[in-house]
């Protein structure tokens, strides 16, 4: 059977390591005069997005194109696809297509599960509703082990609206699979009941914690939240869970401020924070680019079977 | 009541009645004619009707009918899922021989038209007896009482009234539906489910949820209305039911307002009894319910609940899905199982062999008791609590000794939604009698 | 996901090995070749060596250290891993990415020498070179291998050669090289008497 790339969750250490070792050699190859390699000459990415989501398509479509595969942009948005049984429909066309790898972005917790399960090719999951995200989690913590040289050790602090986050819930799996120590902070409301058994520390307050951190991860934080009573207003929350200036400084020199994007400034992150020197931002979508090729090289740069 | 005109004769030699010791049992004139010997009756003994057949029975347990308080047949509106005829041929070959249907179908059945278009259906299909439920409130709308009274005074006497599907979630409405319906001997069966708690849920509020990254249905939903309609029920002195409890809370709510006396009786689906959220881990929606699946320690409560009567019977929440609505992603699936042909089955497994009852236990919590809380036609009910003579001869035969891999495709619904396909459960119908006219011969449809 | 994993294929097939090269010939040869590239480059003028990973890159630093103790002059040592440039990615599991390591400097208009340890079908040569001019535009490439075993699939010849070793396709040859496999050597490896066929292996070693 194929490999997918469907959750961290079920990453094991070794893996994950080889797909973050693969993508040190990628990034190599962003240094060579001529940036494109022949590797996947011939097989054929289709990026199914259900979702609007620019950077992470892109970042999958330049990934795919240096290693010379052909990509095909099926979006799936706004369409007569607002239904969920077309999924299975649009599984069978891409099989027709011949897709060998499908990168898909989901409204639906588990809809790559679903599609792993109806077409031959690897599926990777670009997000799939507040389920996970897995190769933004790989690219932060490719991030963080480029920046502070390893993950293993770290103090990392999510913060932000968990309960809804894909990205909370694949680095929690991938940097606690990597040896670092997580923290979550989140008003009570933003955190899932069954946060207990995840392998995290919990806490609500985040002065008490940045002192202690070597990365912190604001997640961002949805307007319409409000009206779900998750918080108040947004200016509490601002308050108590945002990363101002005068919090940012609390943070050891050489801690590191990451974000996945798209950010609300002056909501969950002062715009002087998320351009500062600590912030990794901008290096975090190059290195999306470098973590998505390493993805398919490794799905699908051998004969398909696992060695 | 002869069916066909022509009322044949039956001999099941050596058949174990409730599991018991073996005996022949002579079914003649739609009731329970005769126990002779075990062995003994051969086609020259005498005293046999001219024409009886004679079945070896041999090793069959002998059940009265099972009759499932909560089906979703779907006609109208939704054949292409299921059919009266088919959910009623699913049904017999469960071993069951009244279904109540509920009332989510589309119209809604709300009116005496409707309850008896679907009572009329479940006669012409003749599998078994189909009793409809009503609807209490408009086009489930929970805002205005149908009228129960004209349902109750229709051909089809409707007796249980559910929203099913939606929860009365109003408590004033649903205080005037409990009252209103003493009229008539009616039971409002609710479904328990606070909606402004579930809105969005997908699955159990716990520890799967929160790595599957799926909205939680939390257990306090169901258990706050239950014990708001408890104390309603108590209030007002009015029957409740409560449709498929799902969690140890409510287990406990229940036996607290029995213990207070008050009239509250309840059911459990078999795969609440077997099933758990983890399953859920694959996104696979044939799991998705509602009230979904639980954990372990749920499952256990609900086991010991059923043993001890504080949960009165088993329902199946029989509820087909065309494919289209299964096979999807997880949110866009529409919740329910089938349920009829693998229910007795699923008890077994999970009653029976570990020991937490025994064969007369399944009767009463599969049969008796929600004949008793359907309110079925007397002397229907009674009899059936000894299978004796004189009773009707409404019973089913179950061979207890085979374990079957369940085949979606070999069910009768039209739907294809079993969350056993593949899994291997015990037991398997042989053959099953209404009122002496069998509806199930060697397994198969008659 | 399919995790790569480097593996020798010559330690893991059954099989009789023979000892064809000693650490002392290994050491000869690599003098030897240093010599052939001092003489055929006019004293090293502007190469850069360049392994093939795995045991390319610790030969091609040997001939380095030797054209040091021989002339004095340093050439600059780097790898290229051909391995995404390969034409026989789909024949098996996915392969591990090595370093590519350009020195500074690059490789515009030097005398590039390609080092690796066993030159075979060539197919390997073939991808080091498309992967070479991704960096630059080399004067000449050159080629050195430590063994050359014959079997060339491709119109590629080396121009420094440690030792022609004629084998049969079934058998294959291990370098061991004491940077990466703690002691020198090389050996050939026959299948077994009974596993032939099933041991033959059509593919160069990494």
């Amino acid at each position: 059977m194929k490999g997918h790339l469907l959750s961290t969750e079920d990453l094991s250490r070794d893996d994950a390591l080889v797909v973050l070792d693969t993508a040190e050699r990628m990034a190599r190859v962003a240094e060579a005069s001529v940036r494109k390699l022949p590797t996947l000459r011939g097989r054929t990415v289709v990026n199914l997005f259900f979702e609007d989501s620019t950077r992470t398509r892109t970042s999958f479509e330049v990934a795919a194109k240096r290693l010379s595969a052909d990509v095909i942009n099926f979006s799936a948005r706004g369409s007569s696809v607002s239904k969920g049984e077309s999924l299975k429909d649009t599984a069978q066309t891409l099989e027709a297509m011949g897709a060998d790898a499908v990168v898909c972005r989901h409204p639906a917790s588990g809809a790559p599960h679903r599609l792993a399960t109806w077409v031959r090719g690897s599926v990777v999951n670009a997000g799939d509703g507040t389920h996970e995200h897995p190769t933004q989690a790989l690219l932060d913590a490719f991030t963080m082990r480029r920046r502070l040289g390893r993950v293993d050790g770290l103090a990392v602090t999510i913060v932000g609206d968990v309960l809804h986050s894909r990205v909370a819930r694949s680095n929690v799996w991938l940097l606690t699979t990597l040896g670092a120590s997580v923290t979550v902070v989140a008003p009570p409301t933003l955190l899932p009941l069954g946060v207990s058994s995840w392998p995290v520390e919990v806490s609500y307050d985040l002065d008490a914690v940045l002192p202690k951190s070597d990365v912190v991860m604001m997640l961002r934080v949805q307007r319409e939240r409000m009206s779900a009573a998750f918080f108040p207003t947004e200016r509490e929350y601002s308050r108590r869970y945002g990363l101002d200036v005068d919090r940012a400084a609390t943070l050891p020199e050489h801690a590191l401020v990451m974000h996945p994007g798209p950010m609300v400034r002056g909501m969950e992150i002062a715009s002087a924070v998320a351009d500062s020197a600590r912030s990794t931002v901008v290096e975090q979508v190059a290195n999306g680019v470098s973590v998505r090729m390493a993805v398919l090289y490794l799905l699908l740069g051998g004969s398909g079977e696992v060695s | 009541m002869t069916a066909n005109g022509s009322q044949q004769s039956w001999v099941l030699r050596q058949v174990r009645p409730l599991g018991g010791d073996a005996v022949d049992v002579l079914l003649a004139d739609g009731v329970v004619a005769a126990w002779r010997p075990p062995g003994s009756t051969s086609p020259d003994s005498e005293g046999l009707p001219p024409g009886t057949t004679i079945l070896d029975a041999a090793g069959l347990i002998m059940l009265p009918g099972l009759v499932d308080l909560h089906t979703h047949l779907r006609e109208p509106g939704r054949e292409d899922a299921e059919t009266v005829e088919s959910g009623t041929r699913a049904a017999a070959l469960g071993g069951y021989t009244t279904v109540f249907a509920m009332a989510n179908t589309n119209p809604v059945a709300d009116t005496a038209g409707v309850v008896e278009q679907v009572w009329r259906l479940g006669l012409d299909a003749g599998h078994c007896d189909v009793r409809p439920v009503g609807a209490v409130t408009v086009g489930l709308a929970g805002e205005r009482l149908a009228e129960l009274g004209a349902m109750a005074t229709s051909a089809a006497e409707v007796r249980v009234f559910s929203d099913d599907g939606h929860c009365v979630s109003d408590a004033l409405l649903m205080r005037r539906a409990l009252e209103y319906v003493k009229a008539f001997g009616g039971v409002i069966a609710q479904h328990a489910e606070e909606p402004r708690l579930t809105a969005g849920a997908q699955m159990n509020e716990g520890v799967m949820a929160a790595r599957l990254g799926l909205p939680g249905w939390p257990a306090v939903a169901e258990e706050a209305i239950i014990a708001r309609d408890a104390l309603l029920a108590g209030h007002v002195g009015s029957r409740l039911h409560v449709c498929h409890v799902s969690t140890a809370g409510s287990v406990e709510l229940i036996r607290w307002a029995k213990a207070k006396g008050w009239q509250v009786t309840a059911e459990v689906t078999p795969h609440h009894l077997l099933l758990t959220d983890d399953l859920i881990s694959s996104f696979d929606p044939v799991y998705k319910v509602n009230p979904p699946l639980r954990t372990a320690a749920d499952v256990a409560a609900l086991r010991a609940g059923l043993a001890d009567g504080t949960i009165d019977c088993v329902a199946t929440d029989h509820a087909p899905h065309a494919l289209e609505d299964k096979e999807t992603e997880w949110a866009a699936a529409r919740p329910g199982m089938l349920g009829l042909q693998t229910a007795l089955s699923v008890v077994m497994e999970t009653m029976v062999i570990p020991g937490h009852l025994d064969w007369a236990g399944v009767a009463d919590r599969m049969a008796l008791a929600p004949a008793r809380i359907g309110g079925l036609p007397r002397p229907a009910a009674e009899g059936w609590s000894s299978i004796a003579v004189g009773a009707p001869a409404t019973v089913t035969l179950l061979d207890p000794s085979p374990w079957r891999v369940v085949e979606a495709d070999t069910l009768a619904s039209r739907s294809r939604n079993t969350p056993y396909a593949g899994r291997s459960l015990p037991g398997a119908i042989r053959a099953t009698f209404l009122r002496g006219r069998p509806t199930v011969l060697d397994g198969k449809v008659v | 996901m399919a995790s790569a994993a480097a593996s020798d294929p010559a330690s893991r097939r059954p099989g009789i090995a023979r000892t064809v090269l000693s650490a002392d010939d290994i050491t000869r040869i690599v003098s030897r070749m240093a010599h052939q590239i001092l003489e055929k480059t006019s004293g090293g003028a502007s190469v850069v060596l360049l392994g093939v990973p795995t045991r390319g890159v610790p030969l091609a630093h040997r001939l380095a250290q030797r054209v040091h103790a021989v002339e004095g002059v340093d050439l600059p040592v780097g790898s290229l891993d051909p391995t995404m440039y390969r034409d026989d990615l789909r024949l098996r599991g996915v392969r591990p990415l090595e370093v590519t390591e350009i020195p500074d400097g690059g490789v515009d208009g030097r005398v590039v020498i390609l080092v690796d340890d066993v030159l075979y079908s060539g197919r390997t040569v073939r991808a080091a070179l498309d992967a070479l001019a991704a960096y630059g535009r080399p004067r000449t490439v050159q080629l050195a291998v430590l063994v050359d075993r014959g079997h060339r699939e491709l119109p590629i010849r080396a121009d420094y050669v440690g030792k022609n070793m004629p084998t049969s396709r079934r058998e294959s040859v291990a370098v061991r090289l004491r940077e990466i496999d703690g002691a020198d050597g090389v050996l050939i490896v026959s299948p077994e008497a009974g596993l032939t066929g099933a041991a033959a292996d059509p593919g160069e070693l990494p």
